[in-house]
């Protein structure tokens, strides 16, 4: 404790000259002692929320829920690789959507009217459906069009292209462009305009510039919410059930439906959920540290380095400007 | 290693305006500049704010387009190409290679935050002429050093202090071996102690021979190392001379206005 005192201390200005004899804040201070505020209603009201929790476990302990069923059911093969197929289209409708909307959020900042009114058109339309008809819209494409005739390059039957797969992509990364381009486009406003003037003075080409300067310090504003627009994909993706892609949704209704564990199945399908998203923000993290750097404030640590910190500190607990809660 | 490089035409200025003129909406900024710039002359450009001294230098450029009038760098005209009485826009590509030979130093800096101190310096070098990375980081670490900052090479803009982001910012432009500086106002962000130490390096650069054009506030640098003073006052020029002349002796009632005041 008395170190802890003493560390609080200001520190001594440079300039003073390292003689001997008392120089001033040499002095040891006396700490206070003081008798602290007691905060009751803190006390009450954690004692309120820990019964209302203490209840909820209860009530689930004592609920008609096979948990044996759920503890079969967590590896089961299906479940696995319904997994597997949310993960999957997770990643590339995020990718289609990503890619398509930072070309749209360049078109629609650009000067060529054409290019931005499309771009708005494109914004206006997907962010103003529901993903669950534009899906439907997808898997129903073959209603309309019979055939894909792509001149000498390719021709099909609708039917076999349009596969629940590619109408999963398509009814979620086009959407998910629409979404990215508006986030994207607030990403590239924030980039200071003395950037771009600076590269310009430099010779770079607008492209050039975009690419080199602009986009990734846009990133920074961009990764944030695009991790949110991730996860909330991976649970957007549970909709194409409904299409007959069999991803981890479908794979725990098709399963319930034979052996009639419904609740049992909801909670394996929610706990493979959780685990995705939590993999997932983890992964968000270390990207956010990525882009941050050479950014004015200090990288916040990493897990392993807070606890490595914290080791360090139990030992030597004389450390100046440390965060303490 | 030469910073400069001579002149093609001896006898052409390295800047030549002829009446130009340019206005941001309704507000004229610039009625109609003459003025000629020497090869290997430091030409300062002095005046209250707002008179139109950054809009004419960031004209010189092609970072703004001029609405009337002529502007030469090096016997070429900026921005455009004439063929009999007809002007052609140019394309971007060959905008951006004009602005190859001209150096552009900001009031804010405007490093790339995203890049260290070295990556700043070979960026353009690396992107723009295509030199090998290797080869720029050589350059970028000399040139870094020319002005003082060796041991801050990697260095992050965000932990350097104004004056070395400054400087740091001279060696980027530096790097594209320019043989015109543009300078806009390079000392106006800084800390009174900072000053000092980027005007040091812009006048190491005066020394080599640099063509340089600067907008500044202060009046000491324009006396000891400019060879030309324009004093402009709502976007004309009102007088110009050498600095001594101007500075000393004023002849303008709104130059010695301005001169009482900033003096």
């Amino acid at each position: 404790m008395a170190e802890a005192t003493e560390s609080a201390e200001p520190v001594e200005p440079a300039r003073a000259t390292k003689g001997t004899g008392p120089r001033p804040g040499d002095e040891l201070p006396v700490p206070i002692k003081a008798v602290p505020v007691r905060h009751y209603g803190r006390w009450v009201g954690a004692g309120f929320v820990l019964v209302a929790l203490a209840l909820l476990v209860w009530a689930f302990a004592g609920a008609d829920v096979n948990w044996g069923v759920v503890g079969d059911f967590l590896d089961h093969d299906t479940i696995v690789e319904g997994a597997a197929k949310t993960l999957w289209i997770t990643l590339l409708a995020m990718l289609l959507g990503v890619v398509l909307g930072v070309v749209l959020a360049v078109m629609r900042l650009s000067s060529n009217p054409v290019l931005s009114s499309v771009a708005w058109g494109y914004i206006w339309f997907f962010r103003g459906t529901p993903v669950l008809v534009q899906l439907f819209l997808w898997y129903n494409l073959s209603f309309v069009f019979d055939t894909v005739n792509l001149g000498p390059i390719y021709k099909n039957e609708m039917n076999d292209v349009m596969t629940p797969f590619l109408a999963a992509l398509l009814g979620l990364g086009l959407n998910e462009a629409a979404y990215m381009a508006e986030i994207a486009r607030a990403g590239i406003l924030s980039v200071d305009q003395g950037q771009t003037e600076a590269a310009h003075a430099l010779g770079m080409s607008s492209a050039k510039t975009t690419r080199r300067i602009v986009l990734p310090q846009a990133m920074r504003v961009i990764i944030p919410p695009t991790g949110n627009e991730f996860i909330n994909m991976l649970k957007t993706s549970s909709l194409v059930y409904a299409i007959q892609y069999d991803e981890l949704f479908r794979a725990g209704t098709t399963i319930s439906a034979r052996n009639l564990a419904v609740m049992e199945m909801l909670i394996v399908v929610t706990v493979w959920y959780l685990l995705l998203t939590t993999v997932f923000s983890i992964g968000q993290y270390y990207l956010e540290r990525h882009y941050a750097r050479g950014s004015n404030r200090p990288l916040p640590d990493t897990p392993l380095q807070r606890v490595r910190a914290h080791l360090v500190s139990l030992r030597s607990p004389s450390q100046v400007g440390g965060t303490s809660v | 290693m030469s910073l400069t490089k001579e002149p093609t035409r001896p006898t052409e200025p390295m800047v030549r305006a002829e009446r130009v003129h340019k206005s941001f909406g309704p507000v004229r900024v610039l009625r109609g500049i003459d003025l000629e710039v020497r090869a290997g002359e430091v030409f300062c450009l002095v005046g209250p704010s707002g008179s139109g001294k950054s809009t004419f230098l960031r004209c010189i450029n092609h970072l703004e387009k001029i609405d009337a009038g002529r502007l030469y760098v090096d016997g070429r005209l900026v921005g455009y190409r004439q063929r009999g009485d007809t002007l052609y826009e140019m394309r971007e590509r060959e905008v951006a290679e004009q602005r190859r030979d001209i150096g552009m130093v900001f009031q804010r800096f405007n490093l790339f935050p995203h890049m260290t101190a070295a990556e700043n310096v070979m960026e353009a070098p690396v992107q723009v002429k295509g030199v090998r990375r290797a080869q720029a980081r050589e350059r970028a670490e000399a040139l870094l050093a020319r002005v003082g900052l060796a041991d801050r090479m990697d260095n992050y803009p965000a932990q350097l202090s104004g004056g070395q982001q400054q400087r740091v910012a001279i060696a980027r432009a530096l790097a594209m071996d320019p043989k015109l500086m543009l300078f806009d106002e390079p000392t106006s962000a800084l800390d009174p102690e900072l000053v000092g130490e980027v005007l040091d390096v812009m006048r190491g650069l005066a020394e080599d021979g640099m063509t340089m054009i600067v907008v500044t506030h202060e009046m000491g640098f324009a006396r000891e190392v400019g060879d030309s003073l324009v004093f402009m006052d709502d976007g004309a020029v009102v007088e110009s001379g050498h600095p001594r002349e101007v500075l000393n002796d004023p002849k303008h009632p709104r130059t010695r206005a301005f001169l009482s005041k900033v003096l």
